[in-house]
This record gives C-alpha cells, sequence and structure tokens, in this order.
C-alpha cells in the first residue's frame, strides 16, 4: 500500500512537473501518422524527413510524435484520437485512405488541427495539402516513351482514387506524344506498402513485355525486380530511391514537404492557422524531380528538362487539349487546360489506355 | 484482353516462388502447433530471418550462409518465446503478439544499414539436361535449393509425424501434455525444440522473401504473410500435404490476379484477392464439424504441478 502510494504521487509529480514543463517553453505537439514503415525508402521516408526538417527548425519549441504503418480504416482513428488526447496541437495524417476517420477525429477535437495529405474533405480545423504528382508523371512519360523499345509501359497502380488515375493518364498522353505506339499495362496491387506484392506486380509487367516500369506504390521492390531482370527502366517514387541510379532508376519524383510543414507549423505556433487547400507541383517546389542519370539519351534527356522547365514556369500544363476520354467523349478542346476541381476528381483514363479501372 | 499475353510456364514458374515463403513459415508453426503450443509471433520471426539472412549473405557474399543465419536468427528470437510461455508460462497469445512488434522494430534497427543494398544472387540449381525438357523444365527444374528445400520438408515433416516414434510423442504432447508428462516424456523440452523448429522454419521463409522474392531489404517487408501463415496452418487443418496446397492456392491466386490484371483482362481482382480469405472461412466452418482436427492442448500452458 506504502509502496503504490509512493508510486502514485512521485507519478502525480511527474505529471505535474512535466505539464508545467510544456507549458513553461510553450511547446507546440505535432503529430504525424504514417502508413508505412519510416524507412520504405519512399512515401513515408519522405514525410519523415519533412518532420526531421521541423524538428530542425523549430528545435526546442516543438515536439514531434509519429505512429507508422498505420492501416487506413478504423486503426488509423484510434491512433489519430490517442494523438489529439495526448495532446497534439497540430496532427498531419498521411494518407489517401485517412480521408474520412481525419473528418471524424477532428470534429471530436475542435480545438486540434489537422492537415490531411492527398485528400479533398475539409473542415474548420482539417486543412488538405497535396502535391502536383502528375507534372512529375508528364516528364516520366516523355521519358518511358522515348526509352520503350517494345512500346510496353508497365504501371503499378496501388489504389484506383483520382491521385493515381491523374499519374497514369498525365504519363500516357506524354508518353504517347513521342512514340505513337506505346501501350501502358496497368496491374493495381491494391496497396502502398507490401514490397513482395510490390515486387511481384513489377516481374509479371515484365514477363509481360514492359521495359520501362512506372510504380505509384510506396517500396523500392519494383525497382529491385527491374535491376534483377536487368534491362527495364523504372523512375524513383515519392523518393529519389538513387541507390537504383544510374540504372534501372533513371529518375524520380521526389516530394519535399519539409518547407510545407514548417510553414504550417509555424502558423499553428502564431495562432494564424486557418483551413486551406495546398496543392502544389514543380514550381513552388513541392514536387521535385530527381536526376535524370546517364542511362537516358543526352537528347531526351534535354527535352525532358526543358518540359519540366516550362511546367514549372506554368507555361505549359500536363493536361493541355485536344484530348479525349477514353470512351472518345471529348474532354478538353484545343488548347484548354483542366481545371483543379476536374483533376481533383478524375475518374476516368484518357482516350488510348485500355482496360477498365476498377470500381 | 489479351491473354497471350500471359506465359503460362513463367506464371507457375512464378507462383512456386510466391508459396515458397508461405510454406516455410506455415510448416514451421504446423510442427509448433502440434506439439500444442500457439504461437502468433510468425510475422516477427520472418521478418528478423529477413534480416538476419539479408544482413549475413551481403557481408560474407553467400546467400546459403545467409540462409543459414536467417534460421538461427529465427530460433534465436522463438526462444524468447519458449522461455516466456514454456518457463514463465506467460499467456501465449499475448506472448506471440509482443513477439511480432518486438521483431518488427528490431529488425528496423538491425537492417538500418542495409536499405539499398542489393544482395548476392542464389543460383538455379543445375539439372543439366532436365532443365531441358519442354513445359516441365522451365516450371520444375529451373528454381534455387531454398525453394526445393521447402518441399522436401513437407515432405519429412509428414513422415515424422506420421511414422516415427519422435512425430509420435509430438503429437502425444499437443493432444494432451498431461498424459505425455504421466508416461514420461519431458514436456517443456519437447515443446521448446518444436517452438524452435518453427522460428527456423518463420526466418528461412523470410529471408526467402529478403532475399530472392524482391530481393533486398525494406523494413516491415513481410507485410503480413506471417499472418497468413497462421491462417494457413488452420486452413490445413494441421496436415502438411494440404499446408501445401494452401500454399500454392494462396500463392497461385495472388499472381494470377497480378497476370490477369497485365493482360487486361476486366475481372473484379477485389474479389479474386479476398478468395482465399473466403476459402479459408469456408473451410473453418466445415472444419468446425470435425471436433478432432485441432490439437486438444492448443493454447494451453503445461505446468508438472498441475
Amino acid at each position: 500500500m506504502k509502496l503504490s502510494t509512493l508510486l502514485a504521487s512521485a507519478a502525480l509529480a511527474l505529471g505535474l512537473a512535466g505539464g508545467a514543463y510544456a507549458d513553461a517553453h510553450g511547446k507546440t505537439k505535432v503529430g504525424f501518422v504514417f502508413v508505412g514503415p519510416v524507412g520504405d525508402g519512399g512515401w513515408t521516408y519522405e514525410h519523415n524527413q519533412g518532420r526531421l526538417a521541423l524538428e530542425e527548425e523549430f528545435g526546442d519549441q516543438v515536439e514531434t510524435v509519429f505512429v507508422e504503418s498505420v492501416a487506413e480504416g478504423p486503426d488509423s482513428e484510434r491512433v489519430m484520437t490517442q494523438m489529439a488526447l495526448d495532446g497534439a496541437d497540430l496532427i498531419f495524417t498521411t494518407s489517401f485512405g485517412y480521408m474520412d476517420p481525419t473528418i471524424n477525429v477532428a470534429a471530436k477535437f475542435p480545438d486540434v488541427k489537422f492537415e490531411h495529405a492527398t485528400g479533398y474533405k475539409r473542415a474548420d480545423n482539417v486543412a488538405t495539402y497535396s502535391a502536383r504528382f502528375y507534372e512529375g508523371r508528364a516528364i516520366q512519360g516523355h521519358i518511358a516513351g522515348k526509352m520503350t523499345k517494345s512500346n510496353i509501359v508497365g504501371y503499378i497502380g496501388s489504389f484506383p482514387i483520382p491521385e493515381v488515375i491523374r499519374g497514369i493518364n498525365s504519363a500516357y498522353i506524354h508518353a504517347k506524344k513521342v512514340n505513337p505506339d506505346v501501350e501502358f499495362k496497368i496491374i493495381w496491387a491494391y496497396t502502398w506498402f507490401d514490397p513482395a506484392k510490390e515486387a511481384d506486380a513489377a516481374k509479371v509487367l515484365i514477363e509481360q513485355g514492359a521495359d520501362v516500369v512506372l510504380q505509384h506504390t510506396d517500396s523500392t521492390a519494383p525497382q529491385a525486380a527491374a535491376q534483377e531482370a536487368g534491362n527495364v527502366v523504372t523512375f524513383g517514387q515519392a523518393s529519389d530511391m538513387a541507390q537504383y541510379a544510374p540504372f534501372p532508376r533513371v529518375s524520380s519524383i521526389i516530394d519535399d514537404w519539409a518547407p510545407y510543414y514548417i510553414e504550417r507549423t509555424k502558423a499553428v505556433m502564431d495562432g494564424t492557422w486557418t483551413s486551406t487547400d495546398t496543392w502544389d507541383g514543380i514550381g513552388p517546389g513541392m514536387v521535385a524531380i530527381g536526376e535524370i542519370s546517364d542511362a537516358v539519351p543526352a537528347d531526351v534527356k534535354e527535352e525532358a528538362l526543358a518540359l519540366k522547365a516550362s511546367i514549372a514556369d506554368g507555361s505549359y500544363h500536363p493536361f493541355t487539349g485536344p484530348l479525349k476520354k477514353q470512351d472518345g467523349s471529348d474532354f478538353l478542346a484545343e488548347g484548354e487546360t483542366a481545371d483543379d476541381s476536374t483533376l481533383a476528381g478524375m475518374n476516368f483514363y484518357v482516350e488510348g489506355i485500355t482496360g477498365d479501372i476498377p470500381n | 484482353m489479351d491473354l497471350s499475353a500471359i506465359n503460362p510456364l513463367l506464371f507457375v514458374a512464378g507462383f512456386l516462388v510466391a508459396a515458397t515463403p508461405l510454406i516455410f513459415a506455415a510448416l514451421g508453426e504446423l510442427v509448433v502447433e502440434k506439439s500444442g503450443v500457439l504461437n502468433l509471433g510468425v510475422e516477427g520471426m520472418m521478418i528478423i530471418g529477413a534480416i538476419c539472412g539479408f544482413a549475413t549473405a551481403v557481408e560474407t557474399g553467400s546467400p546459403l550462409l545467409g540462409f543459414a543465419a536467417a534460421a538461427v536468427g529465427g530460433a534465436a528470437l522463438s526462444l524468447l518465446f519458449a522461455f516466456l510461455t514454456q518457463i514463465t508460462l506467460a499467456n501465449q497469445v499475448a506472448s506471440g503478439l509482443a513477439l511480432t512488434l518486438f521483431g518488427l522494430g528490431f529488425s528496423a534497427l538491425l537492417g538500418q544499414s542495409y536499405v539499398g543494398v542489393k544482395p548476392p544472387r542464389l543460383d538455379e540449381v543445375n539439372f543439366g539436361l532436365l532443365h531441358d525438357i519442354p513445359v516441365l523444365g522451365p516450371i520444375l527444374f529451373s528454381h534455387d535449393i531454398i525453394l526445393y528445400l521447402g518441399f522436401a520438408m513437407v515432405v519429412a515433416v509428414w513422415a515424422l509425424l506420421k511414422f516415427t516414434r519422435a512425430g509420435l510423442i509430438l503429437r502425444a504432447v499437443g493432444e494432451s501434455h498431461d498424459a505425455a508428462h504421466a508416461l514420461g516424456y519431458k514436456v517443456v523440452r519437447i515443446r521448446t525444440l518444436a517452438i524452435m523448429f518453427g522460428g527456423a522454419c518463420a526466418g528461412l521463409g523470410g529471408a526467402y522473401i529478403s532475399l530472392i522474392r524482391v530481393p533486398q531489404w525494406t523494413e516491415g517487408m513481410t507485410a503480413g504473410v506471417g499472418w497468413i501463415a497462421l491462417a494457413l496452418v488452420v486452413f490445413a487443418s494441421w496436415k502438411p500435404w494440404r499446408l501445401l496446397l494452401g500454399a500454392y492456392l494462396f500463392g497461385g491466386i495472388t499472381q494470377l490476379q497480378l497476370n490477369l490484371q497485365g493482360a487486361g483482362v476486366a475481372i473484379p481482382v477485389e474479389y479474386l484477392a479476398m478468395s482465399p480469405y473466403i476459402i479459408t472461412i469456408l473451410v473453418l466452418v466445415v472444419l468446425s464439424a470435425d471436433k478432432s482436427a485441432a490439437p486438444a492442448s492448443l493454447g494451453r500452458n503445461f505446468h508438472a504441478s498441475s
């Protein structure tokens, strides 16, 4: 009895001291919910780099916590609730499937700010942010169209959501532009992170004749499968994946979340945070293009860089008409560009892509 | 739709590879459960095997040494489980779950310097002329030695359980540890050995993923295979041959749906992807009539004083 009383009072004292400490320094607590492990070498790795940059920027003023490999769905709701109860001021939820859970938890904690990546549902205390990955996909598509000899480009999709479909369309449009014979084979893995399955999907695509494999899943497994095959081109996804350069990885799309995380945390500290919808691309630097390796012919590299420059300065939009939808109906007229709401809800393939989008 | 894009030979060869990690992990767990112990830590032992095997193969340049290290690593981790459940009589379910969490975290720590490293390749077994047999050659005689080892172990475990005295004792311990104890068998020792065998097998399965199937190291790369292996043991109703069948079914359907998608077949892949689990549920329902399937002492702790 005595011991437990002692322990209880000690715990209480510690708790009070801890609370006082936090108050005195006004530490801002920032939580992160990750869909994969921070060592996935891709998507989650880059979000974690953003978290580390946040710690470096603000030092003692900020405390970050994260939970990795959180399944999309009810599990994530539990994790977010726990973070909010533990006193987080700002919570970044970094996968599309966290959208509804984020909205649900945010409704229960009106004083906590939430930021959901790649979604489209907002509330007074829920902002959304995403990067215009499709701009990077345009450059990949261009290189893929030029590099393929079999004219078959494999594409590993995760889930059939607008973000992924947008990437497929963007890559296809630009591959087709430089190589009219190009054909896309698309495999949906139904996972963001499962190295064995991603590698299997890559192998199947390669067996079926693809000599360029694009991925929209988070691990580097498809790169390893391509390396094993020997003559297959890949691109880093979400992170540079430079360990597979110069071949098979010939370039990459890199997500740079650090500036955004710093800016938003600053806003919470200053009390100026509001619910916003951020969607930045190559221009503002949220999407970077990893170095195009020497495995790509010099003229192709030059064209790709020119394309990148024109997207960055806004003189070219990857979805510029004339474009038709897969069913042959009109999508964009000559010179017309797709507006953001069309892009955000994209649920159709453009003309020329075979196969159906699963429901 | 272009079914001709699917090369049936590569497809079958592919699913033999996809099934191998499952075969190892599930076979180990089968032996453990036959001895009356439920170890839910398969996933944790697999991932530890994956990194131990990967690191050793990279450092020594020998994939076979890597597999040996994977077996040792898996068995070492399983010893922790054996200590908790056999010596301290901790709850088996909780200990197994803890083992998985521990394995996932510890492997991430061990593997930090191995991200992005390419492991040495394990060559195919040279079957000489057999490899040139049309159809059968590429399917059956173009794999690495570990794949054949998996198959051989299924046969060995089946024979051991069915025909040998050791198998009989193992089953006796699993069915009624009190009776086995009364007959003078060392229940705790036998179970510990079974747990270590299970750990070694899980380790081999994990290393097969990191050294052959993917081949690379990524944190958490087993991504749930250990849990499927656990389901597979129940699916197989604790019989090695059914386990082999089940592993090919699980592996085969995954490969099949990827191949069909690549060929542009408009099938609802979600249904195909969940079909192994539906079949497992159906088998469980059917089995529920057959009470003799599960070892009677499964999950119950034993102490000589009880």
